[in-house]
């Protein structure tokens, strides 16, 4: 027992490092996924039928394969094949963003889809270019609406996260495997790492709560019972 | 497309409508709507539940573009194929819906302030300026911080004509303003549409209100199955057996609501 106890102690520096990799990787993962998402859930509403397409390619490639499958696949594979030399860090960022994208897209795409039909209209009928109707009336709008769904992505995506460990990304999983492989000491250094996922999960859906919170709009849609 | 010879004279209407037609999935909605309206009168169109008086009042401002006929604002031919002049078509024509359509996220000034801001590139204080000035014409300056869903349904309606408004508008579209109301607000609405009549804006309104019709419409317009079926001034359609079909319609309404009080 007090073995453990100073397994735990000494390995715990090592892996809380790992905890800031782990958050670097989820908010690059998820600033990508956002960044990516929001045009691609715009195109797929209101694109060309080409366009359409080509995003639900996308999704449907992204979402169609296990994300170990396409850390591998992107990291061993087409990254190699393009002749991009990435570190471990950055290759699971772009894999982990890119798939988050495609399930990013899916909630914007929903919200501005649930947006009532009349405020595109009244914009168009001010004279409002759709681009600019979009940008001002439905995405403010549409984003707010996908906190909640976006909250739900980032709990999915940070333990996702921890399948970086396969390409050696310097993690909480791969530090904490690491050490158990040395120590043997199994139980208390995977529910260490469990804790921390569980702390992070936490703050991260606790800021989000508050971020939801501060941008809600008076009686637009209602927090709890009235 | 090419543009007819126009025929710009002392009397050219503001807007005029050469037969417009429209077809939706296979149905002929509208057919060989043709109109004139002059600046500064006032047009109600009257007709029964889907008589393409909604789908005609869309079909001006190009939300729902016209398979056939021309638009003419101030004898020019609008070419809604250019994205540019579509836009600054839009912006010369108002349209005040049934269902309000106020921006949700946005209190009521900037609901009023946004497209000087984005459409007509204004600052954020002069166009804060206007959309307050708009409010106060509409009796809501008091009202300017509240969001849409704090607002009444006659409030949100004045919100949507001061928005209307702020762009000045040569012609106003008002497709059936007081639909959605209760019944209790729909005079603050009505006061505030028969200031602007009175102001001289020149508008074309679906209406089912008999007393303003009468009061304040140039000319009413009756519609069926996407026709314009009969036209006149409210005297001479809704004089007591003068047998047209306005009459008749109208005099039903009027049971109706006398069943209902």
């Amino acid at each position: 027992m007090l073995e453990s106890v100073t397994t735990i102690i000494e390995a715990l520096p090592y892996i809380l490092e790992g905890t800031l990799v782990t958050v670097a990787t989820v908010f690059g993962a998820m600033a990508l996924g956002l960044v990516l998402g929001v045009p691609m859930s715009v195109a797929q509403v209101y694109g060309a039928l080409p366009v359409r397409l080509a995003v639900g390619f996308y999704v449907w490639f992204f979402r169609g394969m296990p994300i170990l499958v396409l850390l591998l696949l992107f990291y061993f594979g087409l990254f190699q094949l393009i002749g991009l030399n990435l570190s471990a860090f950055t290759a699971s960022c772009l894999v982990l963003g890119m798939t988050s994208a495609a399930y990013q897209s899916q909630i914007f795409r929903g919200a501005i889809q649930g947006l009532p039909q009349g405020q595109l209209r009244a914009a168009r009928a001010l004279g409002m270019s759709d681009g600019t109707a979009i940008r001002s009336i439905v995405l403010p709008q549409a984003l707010r609406l996908s906190i909640p769904g976006w909250s739900n992505e980032y709990s999915i995506l940070l333990k996702d996260s921890a399948l970086a460990f396969v390409l050696g990304t310097p993690e909480i999983m791969a530090r904490t495997h690491f050490v158990a492989s040395r120590t043997y000491e199994h139980l208390p250094l995977y529910m260490t790492a469990g804790a921390l996922y569980f702390v992070i999960t936490l703050i991260g859906l606790k800021v989000l709560r508050r971020l939801e919170h501060k941008l809600h709009i008076p009686g637009y849609a209602s927090h709890g019972p009235l | 497309m090419a543009t007819p010879e126009s025929v710009t004279t002392s009397g050219t209407p503001i807007l005029r409508l050469e037969n417009i037609g429209k077809t939706l999935g296979g149905k002929r909605i509208l057919s060989d709507i043709s109109m004139d309206v002059d600046k500064g009168e006032l047009k109600v169109l009257i007709g029964p539940s889907g008589a393409g008086k909604s789908t005609l009042l869309q079909c001006i401002n190009y939300l729902i573009p016209p398979d056939e006929g021309h638009i003419r604002l101030e004898g020019r031919v609008v070419d809604a194929s250019r994205k540019s002049e579509l836009y600054a078509f839009r912006q010369q024509v108002g349209m005040i819906f049934q269902d309000f359509n106020l921006f949700d996220h946005l209190d009521a000034l900037s609901n009023v302030s946004i497209a000087l801001r984005k459409v007509r590139g204004m600052s954020r204080k002069a166009a804060a300026e206007r959309a307050m000035a708009e409010l106060e014409r509409v009796g809501l300056a008091n009202r300017a911080t509240l969001y849409p869903a704090q607002l009444s349904g006659g409030q949100k309606q004045r919100v949507a004509i001061a928005r209307a408004l702020a762009m000045d508008p040569k012609v106003m579209l008002l497709d059936e303003p007081t639909s959605a109301l209760d019944p209790e607000l729909v005079g603050e609405v009505l006061a505030v549409i028969r200031d602007l009549a009175r102001g001289g804006m020149t508008m074309v309104m679906a209406s089912h209100q008999m007393d303003f019709t009468r009061a304040l419409a140039h000319e009413i317009l009756f519609m069926e199955r996407g026709s314009i079926i009969e036209r006149g001034s409210p005297a001479e359609l809704l004089a007591p057996g003068s047998g047209t079909r306005t009459a008749d319609f109208c005099s039903r309404l009027t049971d109706l609501c006398e069943e209902c009080s």
